[in-house]
């Protein structure tokens, strides 16, 4: 009934949720961070695995693609915001030294 | 001509590589390929003028495998508001970073955010739109962080969280839609969406997530620190060019990619947060203890107007109405983007003039920055929309749209929001004009002011006098 395709579709949505639910609620930076990157990896998991056409035939190699550069977007987003977030504990640090 | 739509992308892009490369050369690199820039766009823009919409696939691959660009009369004109914002913005940011390691930190993100907006409006295919979309957060929320000090940071860092969650709902859209009908390319997408729950499903995470990034109320949340907290020519790109992006792509998604699927709920909904984001911003702008807070609060406003537009052109059947509702939002976007960029700039100056932006201390403005205080009033003029600027126009014609269809409330919004306007407008100007305890010799700064009385002339006369070939020239591209 459940074939490979729908079972990591269904994994990637409940992924994407927690993902979503986390970044609203948490108010922690780091963990709002991890959160998105999670909501990311369910998106992506979805996407590939629409690309499944069935056994012994090839995938679709264009959600693959669009994924890698999904990847790449995601962990140049993920170095922004680390670095954003060692700069604001620098400065917060710094405030509360004075 | 349409080869100038590669170097429309091209340039800004090299340009900011270059600058990365010599940061001690950067702020003349900058100028000179946003100059070549501009001249791309207007060589795009006049031959769409004369030949209508064009398309273009790089690097000679067939449609649909390779990356295409279109131009059509939308898109040119959102590029030539980004070339000329861009220049101005330029020209001013020469002379405001006097520390040179700022300096060599805003070109290469300036250009990289000028090349994003760039792609972003002649992209033709869905995926290529997350690309330039994540790229231009990227590259904004980079520079908002510029200031420096806490409240920018921080403001920079819920920048990019609801950036990032904007485009994942985007691309999550754009999953289901390469799932449902195996292309991205817009108009084959568009050819085939339908009311089925996939199209409406897409609609809704990839709508949801632009108005996240767009900041309609009640999303805006995240908007008046970011665009406050930034250094001024950022602010200017930031509320005049980056919010509109997210605003093109809600329209051409509404008009061109899901006509078929949008539920006339969807019309009405869009309408009842515009109409909140006009009053609630515009308040919000009253309220304001500080110029460029102000300034924020009043973009949140203005993108009301753009979406109550949108939602008249929903309901508006095809036909003249229907193409003067879609002119009257163009024009709208257009004139906000002059008439803020000039407003961020010339509040840069008069920061930098006095030491800090608190409108109930600007007394005296007007004897010691009369230039400024000039571009001032011209933006006010436009964000009021007060004859005989672009935004006159355009509310004209949303509010006579709006008459026409029995929408008494959104007539009645749209009043409210001009008087607000108005208000917050003429608050400023108040202090401005005030006496100051200390008289003090005018000051011109030339270099200084230019950009932001340009900008301002441009919004208030330039778009309101021309304004006559607007509508054929998007009409004579549908």
């Amino acid at each position: 009934m459940l074939d490979a395709s729908t079972l990591y579709g269904l994994l990637g949505i409940f992924l994407a949720s927690l993902g979503l639910h986390a970044t609203i609620l948490q108010r922690d930076i780091l963990r709002r961070i991890l959160a998105i990157n999670i909501l990311g990896v369910g998106v992506f998991l979805v996407f590939i695995a629409t690309a499944y056409n069935g056994p012994g035939v090839a995938p679709d190699a264009v959600p693959h693609a669009l994924v890698l550069t999904g990847i790449v977007v995601a962990v140049a987003a993920t170095a922004l915001a680390l670095a954003l977030q060692r700069r604001l504990e620098m400065l917060r640090r710094e405030s509360d030294d004075e | 001509m349409n080869e100038a739509m590669a170097f429309v992308i091209a340039t800004p892009l090299l340009g900011a590589m270059v600058a990365a490369v010599f940061p001690r050369q950067s702020h003349w690199l900058g100028v000179l390929s946003l100059i070549l820039n501009a001249v791309a766009v207007g060589l795009l823009l006049a031959f769409t003028l004369s030949q209508g919409k064009s398309t273009m696939v790089l690097g000679g691959w067939q449609e649909g495998l390779g990356i295409a660009l279109h131009a059509d009369a939308l898109a040119t004109l959102m590029l030539a508001l980004t070339a000329c914002v861009a220049l101005a913005v330029s020209f001013y940011a020469t002379g405001y970073f006097h520390n040179p390691r700022d300096a060599a930190r805003f070109w290469p993100l300036w250009l990289l955010l000028v090349a994003a907006l760039n792609g972003l409006f002649l992209a033709g295919d869905l995926f290529n739109l997350y690309v330039t979309l994540e790229l231009l957060g990227l590259s904004a929320v980079a520079l908002t962080a510029l200031g420096g000090k806490r409240e920018s940071i921080d403001a920079a860092l819920r920048y990019l969280m609801v950036g990032l969650l904007g485009s994942l709902g985007y691309l999550a859209g754009v999953a289901i839609l390469y799932t449902a009908f195996g292309t991205l390319d817009m108009q084959q997408v568009g050819d085939q969406v339908a009311v089925d729950p996939a199209s409406e499903t897409a609609l809704v995470l990839m709508t949801g997530g632009l108005l996240l990034k767009t900041a309609l109320f009640p999303l805006h949340f995240w908007l008046p620190a970011a665009h406050s907290n930034a250094p001024a020519p950022v602010s200017a790109a930031l509320s005049a060019l980056v919010v509109k992006a997210g605003f093109y792509l809600v329209l051409r998604l509404w008009t061109e990619v899901f006509p078929q699927a949008v539920p006339e709920q969807g019309a009405l909904l869009l309408g009842v947060l515009g109409s909140m984001a006009i009053l609630w911003g515009s308040w919000q702008a009253l309220r304001a203890q500080r110029l460029k807070l102000l300034a924020a609060y009043s973009t949140v406003a203005q993108l009301g107007y753009l979406f109550v537009g949108l939602a008249l052109l929903v309901i508006t059947p095809a036909g003249a109405a229907h193409d003067l509702v879609f002119g009257a939002i163009v024009l709208m976007a257009l004139t906000h983007g002059f008439a803020k960029s000039s407003l961020f700039l010339a509040i840069g100056v008069v920061q930098q003039h006095a030491g800090h932006d608190r409108i109930d201390h600007l007394d005296g403005t007007s004897q010691r920055l009369p230039a400024t205080t000039f571009a001032i009033a011209l933006a006010g003029v436009a964000l009021i929309g007060l004859p005989p600027s672009g935004a006159f126009l355009g509310k004209w014609h949303l509010i006579s749209t709006s008459i026409n269809g029995g929408q008494w409330l959104l007539v009645l919004v749209m009043g409210i929001g001009s008087l607000l306007a108005a208000a917050y407008i003429f608050r400023v100007l108040g202090h401005a004009f005030g006496e100051a305890a200390f008289a003090s010799r005018p000051v011109n700064n030339a270099s200084a002011e230019w950009p932001a009385l340009t900008l301002g002339i441009i919004a208030t006369l330039g778009l309101g006098l021309g304004s006559a070939w607007v509508w054929p020239f998007l009409g004579g591209a549908a």
